[in-house]
Formats: structure tokens, sequence, C-alpha cells
């Protein structure tokens, strides 16, 4: 009766309408389910909230310096100290002189007495100058170099150069500093997207164990939904939202950690800034870093809980 | 409906759960599995249901054949089987409408529907006051009056049933017979194990004895 004769086809419900229904519905019974053990799925969200809040936070800081030294213009100027010999005339001459160079894109004289009165403004010492007979301070002709030149040794080339004016008693150049500190900051940068990678891969497991303890405790029930029809998709789909939640979850404490650590360094950012005459605050909020915490958090859960889900499930087969 | 051509059984650690069976169910037959313990019975309802393959011979359910049944398919298998336990297998986190809603939950029926189908099974088993309680609440007979509500909430048109009356006194034990002969008359094809010879002697079916793996005796009904 049976032989040669095509099997029946199975009937699939693929209407789209019952599909997201379900998904909406099996999303806020996953909800529900974490909130039935609220201090369990906190400490879960907790610590994924550190570990995505510590490389973002760190990432906007690194930013933040990065953006500091960029408003140096991300050149080094040379500053050549006159002899003090140099009448202020003088001084003038040879800076119409080195303006003529091709390596200069700008030039500015500091005269004794600018020299002077700015020293009086920023130091805090203008009164032991008072005592002086005379104006310690040499006439300065900072140098702007042109933006084509490039690399520390450029610069010491031209410093060497211009050495060799008879006025000029010394030629520094302000470098190093800002290299330095370019230096620093890729260093950091690097640093901070290793530590991202470690703590990303940390959240994977972090939710992937969860999840597979979850697994676990409710294997009699993935046991006995296998036996009534149960789909692999429909079994998988309340731990994928479950991992999924723990990383929105997680990703909203990092939020609210790193606004609050922004927060809370801003004001002694700003004094500390101040002591160095600038205004340099830590305002800079890269919104793609702030993205990538509000996606990566409930990616990395889902994908955390993927991981556990297609390791475990199939291993469990009703007997 | 149910069909078994030459079938073998041989598990991985080597014990042999079938050694060769040829075996045939019309539609709307409902028939006994004896054997004492370790002559297939299980094994041979764990094939029809997909719980295992065979590792020879043909499963034929459903105008199907199983060997053939590519494994992302089993689910949709196993809806057209209901499957009864000894053990129940209920959730006890859920009440007894969820677990009896539960093949029409995975299958996606709609709310309404669900309801009037799960409404409709715990009328059959006469548990339509239990809805909203607990399984643990209830007594062996009870439970097993919920697994078997749950097995038929679906219409499947094949029903299984392992040892349903195993740990049961004679007379819920009959009772329980008497629901799968109601079953019966509306065309269901019943296959059900059990070792109480005595409470099925008494019904005019089939019966099948197994030993060791091989069919021993299959002797129709007698018209009492």
């Amino acid at each position: 009766m049976i032989p040669n004769k095509r099997s029946p086809k199975f009937k699939r419900n693929r209407n789209p309408i019952t599909w997201l229904l379900r998904h909406a519905q099996m999303s806020l019974s996953s909800l529900g389910r974490l909130s039935r053990s609220p201090i369990s799925t906190a400490m879960t969200a907790a610590v994924i909230g550190i570990a995505l809040a510590l490389p973002s936070g760190l990432h906007l800081l690194v930013d933040n310096v990065r953006d500091l030294s960029n408003t140096w213009d991300g050149t080094a100027s040379v500053s050549l100290f006159l002899a003090e010999s140099v009448t202020d005339e003088q001084a003038e001459a040879v800076r119409q002189q080195i303006a003529q160079r091709s390596d200069v894109a700008d030039t500015q004289l500091i005269d004794r007495s600018q020299a002077l009165a700015e020293f009086r403004r920023l130091s805090g010492f203008g009164e032991a100058l008072d005592l002086l007979d005379s104006n310690p301070l040499p006439a300065v002709v900072l140098i702007r170099p042109q933006p084509q030149l490039e690399g520390a040794d450029a610069y010491a080339r031209m410093a060497e150069e211009l050495q060799a004016y008879r006025e000029i008693e010394l030629a520094q150049v302000d470098l190093q500093w800002v290299e330095r500190l370019g230096a620093i900051t890729r260093t950091f940068d690097r640093a901070v997207f290793i530590l991202a990678v470690l703590l990303a891969g940390a959240v994977l497991l972090i939710v992937g164990n969860t999840i597979r303890l979850e697994i676990q405790n409710r294997h009699g029930e993935i046991e006995i939904v296998k036996l009534v029809g149960g789909t692999d998709a429909f079994i998988r789909r309340p731990f994928l939202y479950e991992g999924l939640w723990h990383g929105v979850l997680g990703a909203l404490i990092a939020l609210i950690l790193v606004l609050t650590a922004l927060f809370m360094l801003d004001g002694p950012v700003q004094r500390l800034a101040g002591l160095y005459q600038s205004d340099f605050s830590l305002a800079v909020i890269d919104p793609f870093s702030l993205l990538g915490v509000a996606f990566g958090g409930p990616l990395l859960g889902l994908a955390g809980a993927w991981l556990a889900v297609g390791r475990h499930l199939a291993q469990i087969q009703p007997e | 409906m149910i069909r078994f051509d030459n079938v073998a059984k041989r598990y991985p650690n080597g014990h042999e759960g079938l050694a060769g069976v040829d075996l045939s169910l019309h539609e709307g037959e409902m028939a006994f599995l004896t054997g004492h313990s370790g002559a297939g019975k299980s094994t041979l309802l764990k094939l029809i249901g997909l719980l295992e393959r065979a590792t020879r011979g043909q499963v034929w359910v459903n105008e199907r054949n199983l060997n053939k049944l590519k494994t992302r398919d089993i689910p949709y298998h196993r809806r057209e089987v209901g499957m009864i336990f000894q053990d129940h297998r209920l959730l006890h986190d859920r009440t007894v409408f969820d677990n009896i809603a539960l093949p029409l939950v995975v299958a996606g029926m709609g709310h309404a529907e669900t309801k009037r189908r799960v409404r409709a099974a715990l009328d059959k088993v006469g548990l339509l006051k239990k809805e909203k309680v607990f399984p643990i609440t209830l007594s062996g007979g009870e439970q097993q009056r919920v697994g078997i509500a749950r097995a038929l909430v679906s219409k499947p048109p094949v029903l299984l049933a392992d040892e349903p009356t195993g740990n049961l006194d004679p007379e819920l034990s009959r009772e329980i017979m008497e629901l799968f002969l109601q079953f019966n008359q509306v065309g269901v094809t019943l296959l059900i194990a059990t070792h109480d010879v005595d409470l099925i002697q008494s019904f005019d079916k089939r019966i099948i004895n197994l030993r060791h793996g091989r069919v021993a005796d299959d002797c129709a009904g007698d018209p009492v």
C-alpha cells in the first residue's frame, strides 16, 4: 500500500505575522523569566556592564587626550631664542629673514618686553622680576614650519641651520612632547583595543556560561518540548532572547557607568587643565563608542547565547 | 499506518533492542504490545516516535519512510504521533492547562483555538476542573490522564503508550485503558506497550507479543 508513493509533505506554519507574534511573546517571556531571578540577572548584567564600560570608558579618555594634542595642530613649533644683545630692530630683521625660508609657514616675534609681560602674567613670579635691574628675558622668534615638513629629523635639521645665525642663541624644537604624547595615545589606543577584544571574549564566555547553566536547569523541559514536536528553532529561541536581554541590560549598565565616570572626572580634569592654562574638558563623547556599547552589548549577548545553545542543545535528546 | 519491514535496532553498546521485526497496523487499529522487560517493547515505540532510528530495515508511519526522514523534519513527525509514558513526563512548574497546551504552543496555534482544544482534551480525560492546578498536586492516575490529554490535544492520527498503567492500581488501569478504547472508536491508531496481560485480555483487541527482539506471537482480538 505504501511504497513508491511520495511521502506527504508536513504542514509548516509560515505565516509571518504569527511568526512575529511568537517572537514578541518569546522575548517578553524571556524577560519575565529573567525578572523572576533578579539577583542573578543583575549580577550577570553588572559583570557584562563593567566589561563593556572599561574599554569604552578608556577609549573615550584616550580620545579626549588625542583631541587635546590635536589642538596643537599636530605640528610642532620651533622657538628661536635670540641673544640678549640683540635689539628689537635686529630681532625684527632676523624674523623677516627667516620668514623668507621655504620651510617656514609663519613667524611671530615676541620681543623682550612682550616676553616679560607674558612671563609676568603666566608664571606667577611677577614680583620676583621687579627685584631685577633689567629684563632677563631674551626675544623669541616663534616659527610654525610648513605642514609638509614631517618627522623629527626634518625639524632637527632646520633647527641646526637656524642655529648658524649669529643673533640666535638657541633654536629649540618643541616637537618631542607632541610626538611623545602622540606615541603615548597610540600605545594606549592599542592597549584599549586589546583590552576591548579580551573583554568582549569575556562577555561571550559569561553569557555563554549563563545560558549553558540555564539549558542544564531546563534539561527536562527541553526533552519534553522535543517529544511533543518542538523544532530546534523553537527551543533555541528563549535562550537566544535571554542572551540578548543580558546584553541589553549589560549595555545599559555600561552606558550609565561610563557617563557617571565622565561626569565625576570632568570637574577634576577641568581644574587640572586650568593649572596648565587650558580650557580642556572631557566634553568629547564619541558617539561611535557609545553606539558600540549600545549595539555591541546585545550582539555579544546574542552571540554568547548562540555559542552555548549550539553546543549544548543538540546533546539533549528525549529518551 | 504503521509498518515494520525486518527492522533491527542495535545500540552502540552492542545490546540488541530489536532483532528483526515485521509488523503492520492499519489505520484505526488498536493493538497491545507485550513481552518481558528487555523484549523490545520500548525500542519499538521509540522507533515509531523517532526517538531512535533503526539500524536495519524500514519503518513506515503515516505513509512516510522514517529512515528517509531528515533530522529537521523529526519535530513535524512527532506532532503526528502522540506519546504517553509511564512516568507521565509532565512539566512540574507549569499548570495542567499549560502542560496540555504545549504541543499546540510549539505548533504555533493561536490562543483562542488552543484554549478550546485544551478544554476539550481535559473534558475527555475528566479533568476539566483541574486546569489551573500544578501536576504535583494530582494523584498518579490524574497525572497520567494529563499526559494522555497532552498526547491527544493536537489530534494526532497515531497514539503510542509505553506502560501507561505501570504505576496504577487495577481499577485506575482499567479506566485508562477504557479511555484508550474510546479514542480508538473515533479512529485513532493506538499501540500500547504493557505487561498487564490480565487486564488486556479482557479487551477484544490484537495482542502482539515480543520475545528477544522478535514478534513471538500476534493474535487478533477475539470477538467477545
